[in-house]
């Protein structure tokens, strides 16, 4: 290859992420020497309008930062009030919130893997043009997805922006008969991620093992949700509280962005990969025998195989919300009561997308006074654009259409979710 | 409505300041999507789709509210480019949750989250669709209700005007058998005031409604106000129990507006 010209590689408006996104790589002279990721989703200032609200309020506003996964707002932010008022709340209403973020999983990780990220490996521009040719896959995909969903509403109300969340508890609890009721649709939901997996297991994978370190929650017992310590591959091992002193947030005016990075480290990867790698062994026996199958071993390092992770995830979600189901009595009360008592909580939880991590300060009244959200998307900005740029060198040589699509998949490995992000990422007109 | 030869209506889904809530609701209706998408020609729904063509669409699905200089523009090609264009969701419908910045000085909260605030763009109110352009109907909820999203989307591709229920969820209570949750548990409920298209759906889980869908025409909120303090609710919980994801729909509005006032 002797010509090498100047080119951009940019795509205004990324598909298939929630949010508003777009990116661009130069190359100049057979060197990467810029690769961004621009957010043009307008901000929308949650941390500022969350103060002065009660603190029973957080769950319902903060699920309004992003309608794909409503139910970790409000996971992390009833967690952190919990702690801040020094109220445990435990018994069959923690395994009700486990078993309500089941549905979450499935329902989000069913929506990235087969409708937004399996067209990128199967050659299609949609799952509704990957339907005219496989019916089938996509009818399965979304019978796992509505189960996900369905375990969502029976749960929580509603399957975008619950409202049976609340600090402390539920406004109401679901019946024993009514949760029995449901084990046939997750048993058969389970059965249809296991098909998912394998398919996917399917695709070809460029080789991309990544040597970011990985961060993500752990528990003694449990494949993490909504309690652990946070721990890294790097040997970060941490309480909650101490997240702020381990990792910083920059606002970058060249990308004008929020970055996270790891203190002393930069770039580091939360979500499914980090989840898997660092939790292998909390994984229920039929998950870990699935992911051995689908051809993983108990690290995962390539961020094109997080769709297997993915999909090894949703069967495990599946698997969780059967054992909780089976167990579940009934609580005494929906909720136990939490009253205010100033000071500053803050809670993380494993969202679909990685360390959602909340933290409040309240007065005495039980008033917010200042909020800080960290969601996954924000700390993984820096990973996307290293990924970004070193792909695009080790694949120079493709030509532009194809090498677009290739970095498109790149961002999409991440299911980033920019609306959960925009609070924290600012508008790029000129890059539009 | 008049189509060219036999092609199918062309579909599109735009998105503005939101969560994504309400476009995922188009996703979220599993057993009618592939109908849905059979139906019409999907021709601009990034979230779901890199196939992209170019307008005249014959419906436009508008999410999100105008925030910034560059949408407030952005949105009038929409508008030029579509037939019918419709609302929703509350962000599009009244301005949504970011509106509560209508109430506030925006600039002074851009340093709350950013440190290079001058890099931030934004206008200082958050406002409805309608306040910029034509729009055909409006679907309110947040997020909206799929049932009621599938049948405005039917009624339009069938030429037919879409009708949603006007009456109060209070009346949904009464229908369902709901036992009345500010009567029977004393608790603070927005049914007398707010718009159906829940079902009634927070009552039945025990909890008051908190107005999601936005209000009824003419709500009695005077009239409510003595209830909501009988259930305890002080002058800056009535200003915050109207001021949530409909807080910029005009009668909410002027109703946390009147308890702002220190005679109120």
């Amino acid at each position: 290859m002797s010509a090498r010209p100047p080119r951009t590689v940019t795509v205004e408006a990324l598909a298939r992420v929630e949010g508003e996104a777009g990116f661009s790589v130069k190359i100049r002279k057979g060197e990467v020497i810029a690769a961004a990721l621009n957010v043009f989703e307008p901000p929308r200032f949650f941390e500022a309008l969350l103060r002065g609200r009660a603190f029973t309020e957080a769950p319902d506003l903060t699920a309004r930062i992003c309608g794909i996964c409503p139910v970790a707002y409000q996971m992390s932010a009833v967690h952190a009030m919990e702690s801040l008022c020094e109220v445990p709340v435990g018994g069959a209403l923690r395994d009700l919130r486990r078993l309500l973020y089941c549905g979450e999983w499935i329902e989000s990780h069913a929506l990235h893997v087969a409708m937004l990220h399996a067209p990128d490996f199967l050659g299609y521009e949609s799952a509704l043009h990957l339907a005219k040719d496989r019916p089938d896959v996509v009818t399965d995909a979304l019978r796992l997805k509505k189960a996900g969903n369905d375990l969502v509403t029976l749960v929580g109300g509603r399957e975008i922006h619950p409202v049976s969340v609340k600090v402390g508890g539920f406004w109401k609890t679901p019946s024993r008969e009514a949760l029995r009721a449901f084990t046939p649709r997750m048993e058969d939901a389970r059965e249809r991620a296991l098909g998912l997996l394998k398919l996917v297991s399917g695709f070809s994978f460029p080789d991309f093992d990544r040597d970011l370190p990985l961060v993500a929650l752990r528990h003694p017992d449990e494949y993490p949700m909504n309690e652990g310590r946070i721990v890294s591959t790097s040997g970060l091992d941490l309480a909650v509280a101490e997240y702020e002193r381990a990792f910083f947030e920059e606002h970058l005016p060249r990308s004008n962005a929020l970055h996270s990075g790891m203190t002393g480290r930069g770039p580091y990867l939360v979500g499914p990969l980090a989840r898997y790698s660092l939790n292998f062994d909390r994984l229920s026996p039929l998950a870990q025998e699935a992911a051995r199958e689908a051809g993983l071993s108990e690290s995962c390092r390539n961020p094109f195989r997080s769709i297997v992770v993915r999909a090894v995830e949703t069967v495990y979600a599946c698997d969780e919300a059967l054992r909780l189901i089976a167990r579940y009595e009934p609580p005494a009360e929906p909720a136990v009561d939490v009253a205010p008592r100033a000071g500053t909580g803050c809670a993380a939880t494993e969202a679909p997308r990685g360390l959602l991590y909340h933290r409040y300060r309240i007065d005495g009244a039980g008033i917010i006074r200042n909020a800080k959200i960290v969601p996954p998307t924000s700390q993984n900005l820096k990973a996307i654009e290293k990924d970004l740029s070193l792909f695009a060198r080790a694949h120079l040589g493709l030509d532009t259409k194809s090498l677009t699509l290739r970095l498109e998949q790149v961002v999409r490995n991440y299911d980033p979710c920019i609306s959960c992000a925009t609070h924290l990422l600012t508008i790029d007109r000129d890059d539009r | 409505m008049p189509r060219k030869r036999s092609a199918k209506p062309k579909l599109a889904v735009w998105k503005f300041a939101s969560c994504d809530g309400c476009q995922l609701s188009i996703l979220d209706c599993e057993d009618e999507l592939l109908a849905l998408a059979g139906a019409v020609e999907v021709a601009n729904f990034l979230e779901a789709s890199r196939a992209v063509s170019p307008g005249p669409y014959d419906l436009s699905l508008v999410e999100g509210s105008i925030t910034t200089p560059h949408d407030a523009e952005r949105i009038h090609g929409i508008r030029r480019a579509s037939k019918l264009l419709v609302t929703i969701g509350a962000c599009a419908t009244s301005g949504g949750l970011q509106a509560l910045r209508n109430f506030a000085d925006v600039t002074a909260w851009v340093p709350a989250v950013y440190a290079a605030p001058d890099a931030i763009e934004t206008l200082r109110t958050s406002t409805p669709i309608a306040n910029h352009v034509r729009v055909d109907f409006e679907l309110p909820g947040c997020p909206v209700s799929k049932e009621q999203l599938l049948g405005v989307v039917a009624a339009v591709l069938q030429g037919r005007p879409p009708v949603l229920p006007s009456h109060g969820v209070c009346l949904d209570c009464k229908r369902r058998g709901v036992v009345c949750v500010a009567v029977a548990a004393g608790l603070p409920c927005l049914g007398p005031v707010t718009r159906t298209g829940c079902g009634a759906l927070c009552p039945s889980f025990g909890r008051g409604c908190f107005g999601c869908f936005g209000p009824v025409k003419d709500p009695a909120t005077d009239a409510l106000a003595p209830v909501l303090r009988a259930a305890g609710l002080s002058d800056p919980d009535l200003v915050r129990i109207y001021r949530t994801f409909q807080a910029a729909a005009e009668p909410f509005r002027k109703a946390s507006e009147a308890h702002e006032r220190p005679s109120a």
